[in-house]
């Protein structure tokens, strides 16, 4: 019956059902699945701790449910077979997912406003709060780590290679370069990489050079979206990337953060990753420094501001009053300043509220850390244009699989960039359409 | 024709059989049924609102020249490995039997790959031929070879048919071990006698008695091609680059877990499960006709 494995796990992952411990006392438990490992997965387990030990009536439970997407899928199997957590952390590209899915959800703005204090929107990061709010201004999901792309360059490569090792490139034309000099000097087999080809090079490149990335705000104002990718800012910079795939000074390395590892060990001088993405370079302990997002030097308006990327919480639907309280009360108390100080400061993910971001400058933290205000600084300098919003498509993970596939068999040569957006961009309207329905 | 056994106990047999009854009923027909039920729906991811859409998904699924491609993949895909998996354990198995000593210890050595799970051998291969860290990868990269699994489709595809087939190689030679040590030494040495050497050997006396072997190897090698390679694909190249590793069971897992198009998903696992059916037919009606059991 080995037949029975995938028919099973089809149907079965669906009516998956989980062994949850309901509790006879008083406290009120708080299921918490996320999809944090590592260092990361040790700030959820002190924030649990810490929480349940400031009060009595409610314990928090965080569940590791493997990565985001696996995160995602089991929330929904158990949403299905009535088991659903309380609370649950959905990357960034799931959010038009949850969203998609109102009966099945309760809006944190809702929950917030259920707990001890009154709810104040005003208090949360406006960049970020906008990405995880209906377009009528209802915030949906608690922002958690938010992370942006941001550049990364080893100075002892650029050392050798006879780069100034204290003036990152700003502009892409300025990486190429670098990235040229860095493989024809012998200072490292590659002179560039970048992980996230979708949301760096794709996403956050449409909001940083203000180019629509599709209709309806990117999806941002509804949900019938026509992406826009095959426009010839895209074109050129995929071309480019291609041409210098060519010859390795610019090197793939899959289609997550895979691409880290060619920079940590040494083999390509500059990278584009997440600002999250931090901790590890700083713990490789190699000679680095940090640089705002590169920019198109044609586009118009460019730099104009990055995205939020990374996830946040969102709550069931069907829960009681007793429970949404105790989520509301656990919302709060990630909301204080002093934890988001520390949350931002020990992970460098973004503060969430404007009150740690204010405190964390006024502490002198960036005047030692300047990398780690450069996300902020690429988000808030501006207001956010109708192409830098951020975004969201009921299926961006399928949009963005297909993307990947794209961009792999240009880098292989197998067809022009030209060829691979157009291709992208059918595909991808296709698969929107079908996910809504039509 | 074999003689009809008659059980005097009605009863007895039903109870006998009845466990794996409904170990059969839970795991294969309900979620089968299941998956049936859903290939003839459209659903939401969350199960709020599902639409009765008769046949359109599997006119959808057949239509997509992804899923021709993924078919095309599947079918290398599992030729290769059955083929490469039979063919290096039938030899390892030959070899070992002319071992006189130590025969126990090498037979021990060659069976313990089949004790690693798939997704952990993946990682093994992934790790080994990772074209940054690896050290076949800087092995080949230092004989020349350009090695890139990352982009290059066909080195992707036979990374992962070295990884699936690497372990299976274990079981098959255990198979082929106990094959071999059926067959009648006084055959072997009769013909030795004859003046046929040791090829003319293998390919007249030995192989054709394998064969009940080789055709059970081969119905449960592609099988595991089919479907349990899953975890190796997985954790390999995740089904790309491109689509380049993207087989059936990979795809319906692609569409129902990644994408959340629960109605294609469950079409794809229907078709699959008619493909392997008539695969199995297939093989029991046409191929073990040609096998010589002795």
């Amino acid at each position: 019956m080995k037949f029975s494995a995938i028919a099973g796990g089809l149907a079965g992952g669906i009516t998956l059902t989980l062994l949850t411990t309901t509790s006879s006392f008083a406290v009120t438990e708080i299921q918490w699945w996320h999809a944090m490992t590592g260092a990361n997965n040790e700030v959820v387990e002190t924030l649990s701790k810490e929480f349940n030990e400031s009060q009595s009536d409610y314990k928090v439970v965080p569940v590791f449910k493997g990565t985001y997407p696996e995160t995602l899928n089991a929330g929904i199997a158990a949403f299905r077979a009535g088991q659903a957590p309380h609370i649950m952390q959905v990357f960034d590209a799931g959010t038009g997912v949850m969203m998609g899915a109102e009966a099945a959800i309760k809006p944190v703005a809702d929950v917030l406003s259920m707990g001890a204090k009154p709810f104040d929107k005003s208090q949360y990061l406006p960049g970020i709060v906008a990405y995880y709010s209906k377009p009528d201004g209802t915030m949906l999901s608690f922002p958690y780590n938010s992370s942006s792309p941001i550049l990364y360059y080893n100075k002892d490569i650029f050392q050798k290679a006879g780069l100034d090792v204290n003036t990152p490139p700003k502009t892409w034309k300025e990486v190429w370069d670098a990235a040229k000099k860095i493989k024809t000097s012998g200072a490292a087999p590659c002179g560039f990489t970048s992980t996230w080809l979708t949301w760096i090079q794709t996403e956050n490149f449409a909001a940083w050079n203000n180019v629509s990335y599709g209709t309806n705000e990117n999806g941002i104002a509804g949900t019938d979206v026509e992406l826009k990718i095959n426009a010839p800012l895209f074109v050129k910079h995929f071309q480019e990337l291609a041409d210098l795939a060519k010859d390795g000074t610019f090197k793939y390395g899959g289609r997550t953060s895979e691409a880290k590892q060619l920079f940590l060990a040494g083999e390509c001088g500059i990278m584009t990753e997440s600002s999250g993405g931090l901790g590890d370079v700083v713990k490789s302990g190699m000679n680095f420094g940090n640089g705002m997002l590169p920019y198109d030097e044609t586009a118009q308006g460019a730099p104009q501001n990055t995205t939020p990327g990374g996830a946040s919480l969102w709550v069931f639907a069907n829960k009681s009053d007793e429970e949404y309280k105790g989520v509301a009360a656990f919302f709060d108390f990630l909301s204080q300043t002093p934890i988001q100080a520390r949350l931002h400061q020990v992970s460098g993910y973004l503060p969430v509220t404007l009150a740690a971001y204010e405190e964390t400058k006024k502490s002198g933290f960036y005047d030692k850390n300047p990398a780690r205000e450069l996300p902020i600084k690429q988000m808030l300098e501006k207001a956010p244009t109708e192409n830098s919003k951020g975004v969201r498509l009921v299926n961006l993970p399928q949009v963005r699989d297909i993307e990947n596939e794209e961009f792999e068999k240009l880098l292989a040569g197998q067809q022009t960039a030209q060829q691979a957006l157009d291709n992208a961009v059918s595909r991808g309207n296709a698969a929107i359409q079908q996910a809504l329905g039509n | 024709m074999t003689p009809r056994v008659v059980f005097p106990n009605k009863l007895l047999p039903y109870l006998l059989v009845a466990p794996q009854l409904a170990i059969t009923l839970i795991f294969f027909y309900w979620p089968a049924s299941q998956a049936l039920q859903q290939s003839l729906q459209r659903e939401d991811p969350f199960g709020l609102k599902s639409q009765f859409v008769g046949l359109a998904n599997f006119r959808k699924v057949l239509a997509d020249p992804n899923y021709i491609n993924a078919l095309q993949v599947t079918v290398i895909f599992s030729v290769a490995t059955a083929f490469v998996a039979m063919a290096v354990a039938l030899l390892l198995a030959v070899q070992a039997d002319k071992v006189v000593r130590g025969k126990g210890f090498y037979r021990t050595l060659m069976i313990w790959p089949y004790a690693v799970a798939p997704a952990i051998a993946g990682m093994l291969w992934l790790f080994l031929f990772s074209p940054s860290i690896g050290t076949f990868a800087v092995l080949m990269r230092n004989l020349g070879i350009a090695w890139d699994p990352l982009l290059n489709g066909n080195q992707a595809m036979a990374l992962v048919v070295a990884a699936a087939s690497w372990k299976q190689i274990s079981y098959n030679f255990l198979f082929f071990v106990a094959g071999l040590q059926a067959i009648p030494k006084s055959l072997i040495e009769a013909a030795a006698i004859d003046g046929a050497r040791e090829t003319k050997r293998f390919w007249t006396i030995v192989f054709p008695l394998l064969a009940p072997t080789t055709f059970f190897l081969l119905v449960i090698n592609t099988t595991y091609a089919f479907f349990d390679t899953f975890g190796i694909i997985h954790a390999v190249t995740g089904g790309g680059p491109g689509k380049a590793t993207e087989t059936l069971v990979y795809k319906v897992y692609n569409d129902g877990f990644v994408n959340l198009v629960l109605g294609d998903s469950a079409a794809q696992s229907v078709i699959l499960m008619v493909i392997v059916i008539a695969l199995t037919a297939v093989q029991f009606r046409y191929v073990e006709r040609k096998v010589h059991y002795g």
